[in-house]
C-alpha cells in the first residue's frame, strides 16, 4: 500500500496503535452540514463510544469510516488503509453492523449466516469451527433453524454482530446496537464486546443513551456534528467534580421541588430520581440556595457522584427551566374521582400468542403511570388496549370513568395520545396540523380559536406555522406533538415512548410540562425504554412474558435488586434483576 | 364534551386534512394529474386497433396486364406504405420471418393468361399470424382491393347486388369515437382507487392512523372523510375526460348529461369503497399500491372495454356484473354514441348502486375491523 499523504501528515508519536484516524472531516448534505471540521483518533484494544443525540452525525461519520459515503473535506484512514483510495481493503478490515442489520427476515439463523460468509468468499464448510464459535459466543446455538424474521430484537441484533464478525475484522462498528434491544439483551451485547476488545480489536459502539457511554473505556462526544469531547469519559465528570447533589426523600412534593430547583440562578440542570430530586450545579456556583431549599423543603441535600449526562448538559450550557408554561395556564383537572384510568384481568390474545395476561391495576388521579417492560413483553399491548387501539380479549379497562368497550367515544373524547414517532401529518403545514387537532376533537368557534392561539404562544410555534412539521427542528416537532395531543384538555395522556430518539435537552423541556401537567391533575400514562425516565414515574408497572411482575414505586423496585455487590442499584439494575427473577420462578414452576 | 357518534366539526376538519394530504403531496398529484393527461394522449393517438403503415411483400412471377394491375391499386392503397418486390419464394417467406412485412402477396406465372381465358385468377397471400389480429384485417383490406380489380375484369357481370355495410353510431367506424368514452371510465377507476387505497396506508405509515383511531371520531366519519376528496376529483376527471370527448374529438354526445353525471358518481363511489379495503389492508403505501393494480388491472380488462363480456365463460360474465365498470362503460358508450334512453341507462345505474352501497359497506367493516 502506498501511504497517502494524508498519512505521511500524521504528526509523530501518534502511536501505531491507531486503528482509526479522522482528519478535519466535512461532510454536508446540500445545506445540512452533518460533520464539521472532525478530528479524532480511535485505538485498538479498547471501546470507543460514538455518543450523541440523534441528529450529531453518527451514522454519518460511521458511514464514512467503512467506506459509504465520502467526506467533501479531510482524510480518514481505517487500519492504515485510507478509505477513499483503498475502498475494497476497508471492507476487509472492518465489520459493520448498521443500525437495521441486513439479516434476511425469510432465511434461518444459520442460512443467513452461511450466506454473509459466502459474501465475503468463505469457504463455508470448511469454518465450521468459526460457525460454531460464532453461535456459541453469540448464544445463538439453540435457534439456528429459526427464521431471523421471528427473532427478538436482542437476538437480531446479536446475529447481525455475528455475521459482522465472519471475517475476524481488525476494526468493528457497531450503528446504535442497543436500539430496541432490552436491558437484558444489552448486558449481552456488552460482554461480546468486551471479550473482543480484550482480543484487541477496535470496538465502536455509536449510541444515544448516555449512560452507555459511561461504560466505554473511550468516548467521542458530538453534538451537531460538532466533536465536543474525546477521552475518557471518567475525564469528563470528573470535571463535575462537587456539583451534583441529591435532595434526598422528597416524596410528593418532589415535581415542585424540582421546579423551584430548575428556577434558581444557580442551578444548571436537574431530574427526578424516584423520591428524590437530583441536581447539577452551575461552574463555579455555590450550593448555598440549594441548601436552602432543601431547609425549606426539610428534606437531606447530599452530594452524589458526577454522571456523563450531567456532563454533556452542562457542555451545552444547561437544561431548560423549570416552569411550565403550558401547565401554568391549564385549569386543575377535576374529575369527581379518584381513579383515572383502571383495568381488571386485561388480556388478550393473537390466535394461540397471548400478550397480555390478566393484568390489572388502577391509576390514580395526576399519578404519572409508566409501563415498562423488555420487547415482547407485552407492554404496547396493554397499553394500545387502554387508549382504545385495541380490543381485549378477556377483561375490561376503564379511562375516567368509561367503560372502553361500550362508550368508546366518550372514553375517547377524554384521552390524549401522543405516540414515538409524533404522528403529525408530514404534508399538512403546522397550522394545519393545529386546525385538524382542534377540528378532530369538535372544538368549534370560538374556543377553537382561542385554544390554537393558545397553543401558539404556549409552544412558542408562530414563527413556523407554515412550516412542514418535518422540516422543525426536534425540539419544535415535539412541542408540536403535544400541543396537537393536549388541544382538548384531556384529563388523561398517554405517551408511547415519547421521547425516544430525542436528545437530552429537548427530553429535559419534555418532562418539566409533564411534571407540570401532573401538578395539574392530568393523570400520565407513558411507556418508556429509558430507564432513567422511569424515574420520573410515580409508580411504575413492570411486564414480562404478558404478565404483571410487579408494581411499584421506582425507588422500592431500585430496593428489591439491593444485593452485597450492587449497594446502589439503578434502575435498569432493577429491571434485570425483576425479569431475571420472574424467569426463574417461571422455570421453576414448570 | 361532544361524544356523539357524527360530528360535522369532526368531519369537516378531516375532510380539509384529507384534501391537502392529496394536493400537497407529490405522489398523489401524480397519481392524479399525470396519468390522465398521458393516457388520453396515448390512448387517443397510439392505440388504435386500424391497420396502418405496414410493408407488403409481393412476388409478381407474372408481369401481365392483370398481376400490373393488382400491384397498382396495392400501390395506392392508403394503408401501405411500402410494396417490396422479391423474386424467390425464399425471400418472401424471409421477409416475414423477420417480420419485415405483415402479408405477403405471390402471384402465379399463369395470372393474366387464365384470366384473359376467362377463367378467376387466384393469388397466393401468405399472412405473419403472430400479429394475428392486424394479420386478418390485412387480409380484408387486400381482399376488397382484389374484388375491384375482378370488378374490372367483368364490368358488367351479372354479380349478385353487392353488400353494403352501413355501421350505425359510428358510420365512419373512427376507431377514437369508441375508445375515448371507455377511457374516461378507466381513467377515473385508477384515479379514485390509487387515491383511496394510499389514503389509509399513508396514514398507517406515518403512525397518525392510530392517532385518529383514539380520537372519538368515528369510522363512518372517517370513511366519508375519505371518500369525497377521491369522489371529487374522480368525478372531474371523469368530466374532463368527456369534454375532451365532445370538445378535442369531436364525438358526438348524443345521450342525457344528467343521467351519465349521476352515474359517473355511483361508478367512482363504487371504486372508492374498494380502494379503500386495499387500503385498510395494506400495511404500507407499496402494498396499496401493488392492491390497486391486482384489483384495477383484472377489473378493466374483464369489463368488457376490449373484450365483449357476452364471449367469457358463463363464470366470469357473472364476475363481470359485479365489477362497477362494465356498468358504467355500458352508460358512457351509450351516451355518447347511442343517444341510449334513460330506460336502458336505468337498468345499469341500478347495478351500480347496489354495487357502491356494498363496496362502503364493507370498507367500513373493513376499517373497524382494524380495531381487533
Amino acid at each position: 500500500m502506498q501511504a497517502s499523504p494524508a498519512i505521511a501528515a500524521v504528526p509523530a508519536g501518534a502511536g501505531e496503535d491507531a486503528a482509526i484516524v479522522i482528519e478535519d472531516v466535512d461532510k454536508h448534505f446540500g445545506d445540512v452540514k452533518a460533520l464539521r471540521g472532525l478530528s479524532a483518533r480511535i485505538h485498538y484494544g479498547r471501546l470507543t463510544g460514538l455518543v450523541g443525540p440523534d441528529g450529531a452525525g453518527k451514522t454519518t461519520l460511521m458511514r464514512i469510516l467503512t467506506g459509504l459515503l465520502m467526506p467533501n473535506a479531510g482524510h480518514v484512514t481505517l487500519a492504515g488503509y485510507d478509505v477513499v483510495k483503498d475502498n475494497d481493503a476497508i471492507h476487509v478490515a472492518s465489520g459493520y453492523m448498521p443500525q437495521r442489520f441486513g439479516l434476511y427476515e425469510d432465511l434461518s439463523v444459520m442460512e443467513n449466516m452461511r450466506l454473509y460468509a459466502q459474501l465475503r468468499s468463505m469457504d463455508v464448510d470448511r469454518n465450521a469451527d468459526l460457525f460454531a464459535e460464532l453461535l456459541e459466543f453469540t448464544r445463538l446455538g439453540p435457534f439456528t433453524k429459526r427464521l431471523a424474521g421471528k427473532l427478538s430484537g436482542g437476538m437480531k441484533q446479536k446475529l447481525g454482530l455475528a455475521c459482522a464478525l465472519m471475517a475476524r475484522p481488525k476494526v468493528l462498528l457497531l450503528d446504535e446496537p442497543g436500539v430496541g434491544v432490552d436491558p437484558v439483551s444489552r448486558q449481552d451485547l456488552w460482554r461480546m464486546v468486551q471479550a473482543l476488545t480484550d482480543e484487541g480489536m477496535a470496538v465502536v459502539w455509536s449510541t444515544a443513551y448516555l449512560d452507555e457511554a459511561e461504560r466505554c473505556e473511550s468516548v467521542l462526544l458530538l453534538n451537531q456534528g460538532q466533536l465536543l469531547f474525546d477521552g475518557p469519559p471518567q475525564q469528563l465528570t470528573a470535571r463535575l467534580e462537587g456539583r451534583s447533589f441529591r435532595l434526598e426523600d422528597v416524596g410528593a412534593e418532589r415535581r415542585a421541588v424540582l421546579t423551584q430547583a430548575l428556577d434558581l440562578p444557580s442551578v444548571s440542570d436537574g431530574v427526578i430520581q424516584g423520591a428524590g430530586v437530583r441536581v447539577v450545579l452551575r461552574e463555579g456556583a455555590e450550593a448555598e440556595q440549594l441548601q436552602a431549599l432543601s431547609d425549606q423543603a426539610q428534606v437531606r441535600l447530599a452530594q452524589v457522584p458526577a454522571r456523563f449526562e450531567d456532563a454533556f448538559i452542562d457542555l451545552l450550557g444547561g437544561g431548560p427551566g423549570g416552569t411550565s408554561t403550558l401547565a401554568e395556564r391549564l385549569p386543575p383537572v377535576e374529575l369527581g374521582f379518584d381513579i383515572a384510568v383502571s383495568c381488571r384481568n386485561l388480556t388478550k390474545r393473537f390466535g394461540e400468542f397471548t400478550a397480555t395476561d390478566n393484568v390489572s391495576f388502577e391509576v390514580q388521579k395526576g399519578e404519572i403511570f409508566g409501563l415498562l417492560g423488555p420487547n415482547g413483553a407485552g407492554k404496547s399491548t396493554t397499553f394500545k388496549m387502554l387508549c382504545g387501539l385495541l380490543k381485549p380479549t378477556a377483561g375490561e379497562a376503564h379511562v375516567v370513568g368509561h367503560d372502553l368497550r361500550r362508550a368508546t367515544g366518550a372514553a375517547k373524547s377524554r384521552l390524549g395520545y401522543m405516540a414515538q414517532k409524533f404522528s403529525l401529518y408530514g404534508l399538512l403545514s403546522v397550522q394545519q396540523n393545529l386546525e385538524f387537532s382542534a377540528g378532530v376533537y369538535g372544538l368549534e368557534g370560538n374556543t377553537r380559536r382561542e385554544r390554537i392561539a393558545e397553543m401558539i404562544e404556549t409552544f412558542d410555534l408562530g414563527d413556523w406555522l407554515s412550516a412542514t412539521p418535518d422540516s422543525l427542528p426536534l425540539g419544535h416537532k415535539q412541542r408540536l406533538a403535544l400541543a396537537c395531543s393536549l388541544m382538548h384538555r384531556p384529563p388523561v395522556l398517554f405517551l408511547d415512548e415519547p421521547t425516544s430518539g430525542v436528545d437530552p435537552i429537548t427530553r429535559r423541556e419534555f418532562w418539566t410540562h409533564i411534571n407540570g401537567l401532573a401538578r395539574k391533575g392530568v393523570t400520565i400514562m407513558v411507556t418508556t425504554h429509558f430507564m432513567d425516565e422511569a424515574e420520573y414515574c410515580d409508580r411504575v408497572a413492570m411486564l414480562s412474558r404478558a404478565q404483571l411482575i410487579a408494581l411499584d414505586t421506582p425507588d422500592a423496585l431500585k430496593r428489591s435488586a439491593v444485593s452485597p455487590e450492587r449497594p446502589d442499584p439503578t434502575m435498569e439494575d432493577a429491571f434485570i434483576h425483576l425479569v431475571e427473577s420472574s424467569d426463574r420462578e417461571l422455570e421453576a414452576a414448570t | 364534551m361532544l361524544t356523539s357518534a357524527f360530528s360535522l366539526t369532526r368531519l369537516r376538519a378531516q375532510f380539509i386534512k384529507e384534501v391537502l394530504s392529496v394536493l400537497r403531496d407529490p405522489r398523489s398529484r401524480m397519481v392524479v394529474f399525470v396519468p390522465p393527461i398521458l393516457q388520453l394522449l396515448v390512448f387517443a393517438f397510439a392505440a388504435t386497433l386500424e391497420v396502418r403503415n405496414v410493408d407488403i411483400a409481393v412476388y409478381d412471377q407474372d408481369t401481365g396486364r392483370w398481376s400490373h394491375e393488382l400491384v397498382q391499386r396495392l400501390d395506392s392503397a392508403r394503408f401501405i406504405t411500402h410494396i417490396r418486390h422479391v423474386d424467390s419464394q425464399q425471400q418472401l417467406h424471409e421477409l416475414i420471418d423477420r417480420g419485415e412485412v405483415i402479408a405477403a402477396l405471390a402471384i402465379p406465372v399463369d395470372f393474366s393468361r387464365s384470366i384473359a381465358a376467362g377463367e378467376s385468377g387466384r393469388a397466393q397471400v401468405l399472412v405473419d399470424g403472430r400479429r394475428s389480429n392486424s394479420g386478418q384485417i390485412t387480409v380484408a383490406y387486400l381482399s376488397t382491393i382484389a374484388a375491384d380489380v375482378g370488378a374490372e375484369v367483368v364490368p358488367d357481370a351479372q354479380a349478385p347486388t353487392p353488400v353494403v355495410v352501413r355501421h350505425w353510431f359510428n358510420p365512419n367506424l373512427v376507431y377514437r369515437w369508441f375508445i375515448v368514452p371507455g377511457l374516461t371510465g378507466i381513467l377515473a377507476l385508477f384515479s379514485s382507487l390509487l387515491i383511496t387505497s394510499l389514503s389509509i396506508a399513508r396514514e398507517r405509515e406515518l403512525g397518525t392512523f392510530d392517532q385518529l383511531l383514539v380520537s372519538p371520531t368515528s369510522t363512518p366519519e372517517i370513511i366519508i372523510s375519505k371518500s369525497l376528496p377521491a369522489l371529487a376529483i374522480g368525478t372531474g376527471l371523469g368530466l374532463f375526460m368527456i369534454s375532451a370527448g365532445v370538445f378535442l374529438f369531436g364525438i358526438p354526445f348524443t345521450g342525457s348529461f344528467a343521467l351519465l353525471l349521476a352515474s359517473l358518481v355511483l361508478f367512482i363511489a363504487s371504486v372508492v369503497g374498494i380502494g379503500l379495503m386495499i387500503s385498510a389492508v395494506s400495511m404500507t403505501q407499496q402494498q396499496a399500491i401493488l392492491g390497486a393494480f391486482a384489483v384495477g388491472v383484472p377489473a378493466v380488462l374483464m369489463s368488457g372495454f376490449a373484450t365483449p363480456v357476452e364471449n367469457m365463460p358463463v363464470v366470469l360474465q357473472w364476475l363481470a356484473q359485479a365489477i362497477p365498470l362494465t356498468h358504467f362503460l355500458i352508460i358512457v358508450e351509450g351516451s355518447f354514441l347511442k343517444a341510449m334512453p334513460p330506460g336502458d341507462i336505468l337498468a345499469s345505474l341500478w347495478p351500480l348502486a347496489v354495487i357502491a352501497l356494498a363496496t362502503l359497506t364493507m370498507a367500513t367493516v373493513f376499517v373497524r375491523g382494524r380495531l381487533q
